[in-house]
């Protein structure tokens, strides 16, 4: 499907894409992954980058691993698949607030006792970055930030000349991420970009239902950037919630698309886009 | 250091000459102590005993601090915060504000007693002019009157909850500060008094965030300062995260210079230099004590991170 060439004056061996779909956070939404994919096919991709965070928050996480090995997607390690295959005491989610603390509790003990030896395994070998060509990008694919894997950066605490300065130092033109599970992007000058592809795994805060990932295509020496959102069965993902006892909270945001936990970490314009 | 001013030391136990030393890992944080030392308010747990007549560290002008906001651009400063004393004592406060925010996010750390209308609507401009988040940190330390104004002096408590009002009726979800004070079997039934305080005033998606007390400056005679034994060591460090402590990612820029960060404003040891550059290449010393309320509880001051006393 994808075709590895040694690109103008690249370091060789690294793939070249024309048009990629790029996702994270699946938080064990093994449907709305399923929709994605199919979504992601029909637009004719050339590759499939996942940004990590296979599990969380969601019911039976080993029913995402099929999906994403089955299509040949290439993941990225994000701090939950770490903590999973290391069998942390936590998610390194970051959070710093009691009540935020609590859920995140509950997911991660659900999660790490309901993944298989041989999925931790497979996430033990999942690397913290990957990079690609696409057309002549050069493109860094990560969880948080390509500094940190926990990293959250937000459209309205993050400005243009931090991320000038990340690109830099990391060697690259776009730096592709996602950990806080909302999407943006920003073009920061003729060739460099900041994209967060957004998140699979639960609804961007924004009272939909649906989910979203980024479809990203060379569009001569510049880049092309589309958001997509995911329509997917999300009644039948919390009716598997409810039936795996996950806390109500939870359900709710899959339900009315409102985060209802993990809203500590929210700077102040993103919080207060939500309901709660 | 030459050509640095010597600072009026205040009584601190002596810093350890031997004290572990942390490089800066980046610039994320660029804290400004735009209004010094000068406070509207006295309080009795202020690790810098800031007060209407301690001038130690005076005012920044909006010129200064522009100039120090253009310089942080090369290091790619994250996010900018504003502190004191009380930073809406200083009348340049909104344009500096203005010239930040159309950099970066900018939060500004006060006590709410100085916010009259027209500068809750100033402010919800300057909000919403800018993409970056405006954030308002504003510290309560009761739930009661007697409670809060045993801390924070007299008429305090009315005068704080009043500008939260004003900041919740304008769209603002400031976050609410407090020092624990109370023991920690107390802290969720402490909180829910917070928020249920808070929707009083209309303030119903209240953010809250405990910080542990630093037991410096006037929150020393308060409660108790250090035990001696209260430091960072060399051997402390085997194995821990230093991206924990906020000097590894933060300087503070005041009237007088760059130090290391801001609860150490007035220890000479955390004077880095007069430029961000000089402060940048030069480590910080964990050579004070409350360094280790900093070791043992994150890096408090940001916005996201660190601990109340849970972890103390």
């Amino acid at each position: 499907m994808t075709v590895t060439t040694v690109a103008r004056g690249r370091k060789p061996g690294l793939p070249c894409h024309r048009r990629v779909a790029a996702f994270g956070g699946i938080y064990s939404n093994h449907l709305a992954l399923a929709a994605a994919l199919a979504d992601a096919r029909r637009r004719g991709v050339d590759a499939l980058y996942c940004l990590g965070d296979l599990g969380a928050f969601g019911p039976h996480p080993d029913r995402v691993f099929p999906l994403i090995r089955g299509a040949g997607v290439r993941t990225v390690r994000g701090n939950y698949d770490d903590s999973i295959a290391r069998g942390l005491e936590d998610c390194q989610c970051g959070y710093t607030d009691p009540r935020d603390n609590h859920y995140a509790r509950i997911s991660y003990q659900y999660t790490l006792a309901r993944t298989s030896l041989e999925n931790r395994a497979w996430l033990s070998t999942l690397p913290h970055e990957r990079r690609f060509l696409l057309g002549d990008l050069r493109v860094l694919a990560c969880h948080g930030s390509p500094r940190r894997m926990n990293e959250f950066l937000w459209e309205t605490t993050t400005p243009d000349h931090f991320l000038r300065n990340l690109t830099g130092k990391h060697h690259c033109d776009v730096i592709l991420a996602t950990h806080t599970g909302l999407h943006w992007k920003r073009r920061l000058d003729e060739r460099r970009w900041y994209v967060n592809v957004g998140a699979l795994g639960r609804p961007a805060n924004d009272g939909r239902t649906e989910v979203w990932y980024a479809l990203l295509e060379a569009d001569g020496p510049g880049l092309d950037v589309e958001f997509v959102p995911v329509a997917y069965d999300h009644e039948a993902l919390a009716r598997e919630m409810k039936e795996e006892q996950l806390p109500d909270e939870f359900v709710e945001t899959i339900r009315t698309g409102w985060w209802t936990t993990c809203l500590e970490v929210l700077p102040a314009k993103e919080r207060a886009r939500g309901k709660w | 250091m030459s050509g640095l001013p010597v600072l009026r030391e205040p009584e601190r136990s002596v810093p350890a000459a031997d004290a572990p030393t942390v490089p800066l890992a980046a610039l994320d944080q660029l804290w400004f102590q735009v209004s010094g030392t000068v406070c509207n308010l006295r309080c009795k747990h202020c690790f810098i005993s800031c007060a209407p007549d301690n001038h130690s560290f005076w005012f920044m002008g909006r010129a200064e601090v522009k100039r120090h906001l253009e310089a942080s651009v090369d290091l790619g400063v994250k996010e900018y915060y504003f502190t004191g004393g009380e930073p809406f004592m200083n009348r340049d406060l909104l344009g500096i504000l203005e010239d930040t925010l159309a950099l970066g996010p900018a939060t500004v750390l006060t006590n709410g007693t100085l916010l009259p209308p027209r500068t809750v609507r100033a402010l919800r401009a300057l909000a919403e002019a800018s993409r970056y988040s405006l954030e308002l940190r504003v510290s309560l330390d009761g739930v009661t009157e007697s409670s809060n104004d045993a801390i924070r002096g007299a008429g305090a408590f009315r005068r704080t909850l009043a500008g939260i009002e004003r900041l919740a009726s304008a769209g603002f979800l400031p976050i609410i500060t407090a020092m624990q004070t109370w023991e920690d079997d107390r802290s969720e039934a402490t909180l829910a008094a917070f928020r249920e305080l808070l929707a009083s005033v209309g303030y119903r998606r209240a953010r809250l965030k405990i910080l542990p007390p630093l037991r410096i400056g006037a929150e020393a005679e308060r409660s108790h300062g250090y035990l001696p034994e209260e430091r960072v060591t060399h051997e402390m460090l085997h194995g821990f995260d230093l991206d924990q402590l906020l000097c590894r990612r933060a300087r503070l820029v005041s009237a007088r210079g760059v130090h290391a960060c801001p609860i150490l404003l007035d220890a000479s040891s955390a004077l880095l230099g007069r430029s961000l550059r000089e402060a940048a290449r030069r480590p910080a010393r964990l050579a004070e004590q409350a360094c280790y309320t900093c070791y043992r509880s994150g890096a408090i001051c940001s916005n996201v991170g660190g601990s109340g006393g849970n972890s103390q």
